[in-house]
């Protein structure tokens, strides 16, 4: 997966994955919102990121088909600590001109998210 | 005869004041900054930056710092609403991708709190680059104050 120049400025990382990647946030004060927590915009791009990061994998034995995101639902459910934070995409369907992503960010526990995201993507073949 | 200002009251919030403190965190990084305001309103702006897009062959900005400057107007809206700063989380934030930024050109984002109760704030908002009657985002969230916001 090769990430774009927004992902060198959140400090992503790419751990190859069986179904999608993980994609690993460093923490740094370029992510930091109120002290002490992460910023809902950083943690939201890491989500878009990852469901793309899925998207593309899933897409990707298709050869070059490109992907535009039509909308976002993200959940915020726990605050995000001053830490290493991981995410991933889920391909929950995948059409021939729509697909539905989900994706999840985590620290400690990979069950134990602390936000989720939903998000429509048109395929473009 | 003016009335003694009250020394117990807090200093009403002032985003104009709040962004040019320009604190090191993700918003100055992206160089969001504050361009106008209401009773219950905000208006951020993104410059276009190359280090911010998400396709280098287009030079489109990334969904992310959108999603994040919109994040931020809408807080923003809400202090403006209740009068003064507090901490509050986001709880959930839907954005709709219209169509995409033009390259070279500032994201402004523009949010209402256009409902506040103790708990829960309710915000809705547009992004566009130029022309606010052709706008490139949509977003609807809402934002929880443990504590209450009153």
């Amino acid at each position: 997966m090769k990430l774009p120049p927004y992902a060198e400025l959140l400090g992503l990382s790419v751990e190859p994955g069986a179904d999608a990647p993980v994609l690993v946030m460093p923490f740094s004060g370029d992510v930091v919102g109120r002290p002490g927590f992460l910023h809902g915009g950083a943690i939201g791009g890491l989500l878009e990121m990852a469901a793309v990061g899925a998207l593309l994998q899933a897409l990707d034995a298709e050869g070059r088909a490109k992907v535009k995101p039509v909308n976002v639902t993200v959940d915020y459910m726990r605050g995000g600590r001053e830490k290493e934070t991981r995410a991933k995409g889920t391909v929950t369907r995948l059409g021939n001109r729509v697909a539905n992503v989900s994706a999840v960010v985590w620290q400690d526990e990979e069950d134990r998210p602390i936000a989720a995201a939903r998000m429509n993507f048109l395929i473009v073949r | 005869m003016s009335q003694p200002s009250d020394p117990a009251a807090p200093p009403r919030f002032d985003p104009r004041a709040f962004f040019a403190l320009r604190f090191p965190n993700h918003g100055s990084r992206l160089g969001v900054a504050h361009r106008d305001h209401g009773e219950d309103w905000s208006e951020l702006e993104l410059p276009w930056r190359a280090d911010l897009v998400g396709q280098e062959e287009t030079g489109v900005l990334a969904s992310g710092p959108i999603l994040a400057l919109m994040d931020m107007a809408s807080s923003v809206a809400v202090w403006l609403k209740v009068g003064k700063f507090l901490p509050h989380a986001t709880l959930d934030l839907r954005i709709d991708y219209l169509r995409p930024g033009r390259t070279g050109q500032t994201v402004i984002g523009r949010c209402e709190c256009y409902r506040l109760t103790r708990s829960i704030a309710f915000v809705r908002g547009q992004a566009h680059d130029g022309d606010p009657a052709d706008p490139l985002a949509h977003v609807a969230g809402t934002f929880m104050a443990a504590e209450g916001y009153w």
